[in-house]
């Protein structure tokens, strides 16, 4: 019994790793442009083609795919956000954005049903089903990897945010946008950078999502999606290091629910979400709520 | 406003009689649904569109009245017209699960309540694949209505029709009163009407409980149509997302604005998904218009065509100049919403 | 003459920054104060612990010997402060006449909610408020469509429809025409030969002292003069509030 629950939290752990990576994403691009990407899921599902086609069409590898995949899911988010986000006017701006971003997720899962059709796949290769041996249990060699890239990513984006230039204009974007304009910065190339890097992060996610997840189809995205969002809100929205903990509490409150029941498990993820913003309405970590909506 | 109400009875009129003057049942079918879709879209409009909290979770009292039709209908062995009759409580345990999601809700920021809806609306999907008494993922099965098969979708359409009208007169009523403003004042400026002895918490959950009530019987009605109740289509993501995209293409805030996006998407949907069984090109095609409506047609029709016509108006009569304060130039030559705006600061 | 608000020893913190230091001040009742200081020196965080819209960390506040430190801006409201913001604040989607509507108390007896909004003893007094005030043009405007000059004045005539005692005015000639500045001026002064008291924070000095009966002196959180117009403009604690002793803190002489 110990053992399964040791095994649950190994799991959890691991697998809050790569949830962590999606949902900095998402927590990112709604700290600098005060939207919800609500098609973080989908872009999820679409990295995941994206690496499914280049295992199995051009028997690419998954890692080295990733060269590929993220680029291209990087120009995705900038395109996603210059033509459909940028162009909304009006007072509602936060919601239209929001609403945006989810017409975009039915487009997108749209043309993937027609490209792909509704059956399940996989990502293979042969590291997926290897295991180590460790502390007496047996840990996917996948869910090491992907974590160990979860946290080079998160250290990766810890570094362009703090250390360099362009970091500092998307830290101040965060703060205040007016005076980020005042003081010269085009907030304008800065959201559309933004966004494209919140999407970039999903090309690694889906990788690891395709390949752990054991079979998805274009419908994974509404899973992923609420799953995402739960975990930004608990963690505070527009908060990295809330984002990072709340995902590996959810996995893990999950994986150890699963022991007992697995119908019900995916359900901790919502009542945990309900159940915190009872007590705290802006999150775990999230920043006090700004005067007007 | 004489010829509003007129064209209002218009409207209701030839609603009416349709059905008795066309009889082909496809095409009376796509008319239950659209106004069983409009009743919900104005239903919705009278939380989300006063208040401006875009509720994305609406699905969870859809689907919560037509399990509740079920569940009820099955254990009292209800059949033919006494189906209907448990209509009123499938709105009466949408106003429960109103007032239980709401007082959190409610709570918090407009960003986090679009998402806690959906969070609701996945745990109510995710409960009604799981419990026996909901039938798990089979779903449960309406009884079958033992009338007339020509006239088949008659009571259907008329019940759908009074609801509509129901929910309709809801909404006028609310944006005459001063609940009403009060809901308005919220969408502006929450805080300030706060501070001015509005008291948010109460409004808004009124206007969401009355527009889930609506909502629920919507749900009630629809599953006694379509005959069965299954978790996926109960509680239907897409379901959220059409009848925002109505409401703002017709125009969010208003009366009319929902119905007439209704009118306009919700036949144009059904057409698109029996030309193309493929469906999935109707999913990319509703995503397609709702970002030509975000991008082009913000406020939606109704606002966007008013705004025209009361341009288009003042243009022909010279306007009038405005008692305005010493200095300041009239804040436009023309009244109404067409007025030049000064930079904001 | 007895003070109508009284603020005494209020303190506030904002992390690491004191906005607040031990603050004291007082309001006759029909007076017109004023409220001045460099910018940063605590004036709209005063404003916003008078109306409850910020929690002190220590002292009193009390309306007319009424204890009202920590109260919600709602209650505040109802028992007679009324405030404008720096950044004004209206509702741009109702019409004018409804910013006015929204203001009206709820009188004693219960009123259907489904009721007309506004009846017409309501109505009335708004429409005479906005002939006040000169909006009285643009009742059935809708307030995004107003000047920023106009928002201002909408500002001031619906938190006068509830007919408070007291009106703070945040900064309410701030970027506006000089001739409209007048025309506030003098409706302010009407309003108070009228009996209303207005507690003011300006930056324009001339609006200040020509309006304020009294004017007290705000710097880095604490009261530093306070008096009658003619004094404080003399007074050198004023001058280096402002400026900043020469040589002493180079930063206050660049801003």
């Amino acid at each position: 019994m110990a053992r399964q629950v040791y095994e649950a939290v190994a799991d959890g752990i691991l697998g809050g790793g790569v949830y962590a990576l999606m949902a900095v994403g998402l927590t990112l691009i709604f700290g600098v442009l005060d939207i919800i990407n609500i098609a973080q899921g989908i872009l999820v599902v679409l990295g995941a083609y994206l690496s499914y086609v280049l295992s199995v069409h051009l028997h690419i590898d998954l890692f080295v795919g990733l060269l590929i995949t993220v680029p291209v899911m990087f120009v995705i988010g900038v395109a996603i956000q210059w033509l459909f986000i940028r162009p909304l006017r009006g007072r509602d701006r936060a919601s239209m954005s929001l609403l945006a971003a989810y017409a975009v997720a039915l487009i997108i899962e749209g043309v993937l049903y027609r490209v792909f059709g509704p059956g399940f796949v996989v990502l293979r290769a042969s590291y997926v089903y290897a295991s180590v041996h460790l502390f007496g249990f047996y840990l996917s060699d996948i869910y090491l990897y992907g974590f160990a890239l979860a946290v080079a990513c998160v250290a990766a984006l810890y570094l362009l945010l703090y250390r360099t230039r362009f970091g500092r204009s998307v830290r101040a974007t965060m703060q205040d946008q007016t005076a980020a304009r005042l003081i010269g910065i085009d907030v304008n190339r800065v959201a559309a950078l933004t966004f494209g890097i919140g999407v970039a992060v999903t090309a690694v996610g889906g990788m690891m999502f395709g390949a752990t997840s054991g079979g998805f189809n274009p419908n994974s995205g509404y899973d992923l999606i609420s799953r995402l969002l739960a975990i930004i809100i608990l963690g505070g929205l527009g908060s990295i290091g809330g984002a990072l903990a709340a995902a590996v509490f959810m996995t893990t409150a999950e994986s150890l629910v699963d022991i007992w029941s697995p119908d019900w498990a995916v359900v901790v993820f919502y009542v945990a979400l309900v159940l915190v913003l009872v007590v705290r309405p802006t999150g775990l970590f999230g920043r006090r709520a700004a005067r007007a909506q | 406003m004489i010829w509003r109400a007129g064209g209002a009875l218009a409207v209701l009129a030839i609603l009416a009689v349709f059905p008795l003057a066309v009889t082909n049942a496809a095409v009376t079918t796509i008319a239950v649904d659209t106004l069983i879709f409009a009743a919900v879209a104005v239903a919705w409009n009278i939380f989300s569109g006063y208040s401006g909290y875009v509720s994305l979770g609406h699905a969870l009292f859809f689907g919560g009245g037509a399990y509740t039709v079920g569940i009820a209908g099955r254990a009292w062995h209800s059949t033919g017209d006494a189906v209907f009759a448990l209509l009123p409580l499938a709105g009466a345990v949408a106003a429960g699960l109103a007032v239980v999601t709401g007082v959190f809700a409610l709570r918090v920021r407009r960003h986090t309540f679009v998402v806690i809806t959906i969070a609701f609306f996945f745990i109510a999907q995710i409960t009604a694949s799981n419990l026996t008494v909901t039938g798990g993922s089979s779903g449960i099965l309406a009884p079958s209505p033992n009338w007339d098969a020509a006239t088949f979708n008659n009571p259907f359409y008329y019940l759908a029709l009074a609801l509509l009208v129901a929910a309709t007169g809801a909404s006028w009523l609310i944006r005459g009163s001063r609940f009403g403003l009060q809901l308005r004042a919220i969408r502006d400026d929450e805080d300030r009407a706060a501070g001015l002895g509005v008291r948010a918490m109460p409004v808004k959950l009124a206007a969401y409980v009355i527009s889930a009530i609506l909502t629920g019987m919507a749900g009630g009605l629809w599953f006694y149509f379509i005959g069965q109740a299954l978790p996926q289509f109960a509680f239907d993501p897409l379901f959220d997302l059409s009848v925002v995209v109505m409401a703002f293409f017709g125009g969010l805030g208003t009366i009319s604005g929902p119905l007439l996006g209704a009118l306009v998407i919700e036949p144009a949907q059904q057409y698109l998904t029996l030309q193309y069984t493929n469906e999935y090109l109707s999913e990319i095609l509703l995503g397609v218009l709702f970002l030509l409506v975000l991008i082009g047609l913000p406020r939606g029709v109704i606002p966007t065509g008013a705004e025209k016509i009361a341009s288009l108006r003042a243009r022909r009569t010279r306007p009038a100049a405005g008692a305005a304060p010493p200095g300041e130039a009239p804040a436009g030559a023309t009244p109404g919403g067409a007025a030049v705006r000064e930079a904001k600061p | 003459m007895t003070a109508l608000l009284r603020v005494s020893a209020v303190s506030k913190a904002f992390g690491g920054v004191q906005a607040l230091d031990d603050c004291t001040l007082e309001v006759e009742e029909g007076a017109v104060a004023g409220l001045i200081g460099p910018n940063g020196s605590g004036k709209t965080t005063l404003f916003n612990v008078m109306t409850g819209y910020e929690r002190v960390d220590g002292g009193e506040i009390h309306l007319d010997g009424r204890r009202i430190t920590n109260l919600a801006p709602r209650r505040v409201f109802a028992l007679g402060i009324g405030r404008t913001f720096q950044l004004t604040r209206i509702f741009p989607r109702l019409t004018v006449m409804e910013n006015m509507l929204i203001a009206v108390p709820r009188s004693g007896r219960r009123h259907h909610p489904l009721a007309r909004a506004g009846g017409r003893a309501d109505r009335r007094r708004a429409a005479d408020l906005l002939e006040f005030t000169g909006l009285a043009g643009h009742a059935d405007a809708l307030a995004d469509t107003l000047s920023y000059g106009q928002r201002k004045l909408l500002e001031l005539s619906y938190v006068l429809i509830a007919d408070p005692r007291i009106v703070l005015l945040d900064e309410p000639a701030g970027g506006v025409n000089p001739t409209l500045v007048h025309h506030l001026a003098d409706r302010i002064r009407e309003l108070n030969a009228a009996g209303r008291t207005f507690l003011i924070v300006e930056h324009n000095m001339e609006f200040v002292m020509g309006l304020c009966g009294h004017v007290t002196v705000l710097d880095s959180g604490t009261v530093v003069a306070s008096g009658p117009p003619q004094i404080i403009r003399g007074d050198p604690r004023v001058l280096d509030a402002y400026l900043g002793t020469a040589g002493e803190d180079d930063d206050a002489a660049g801003r």
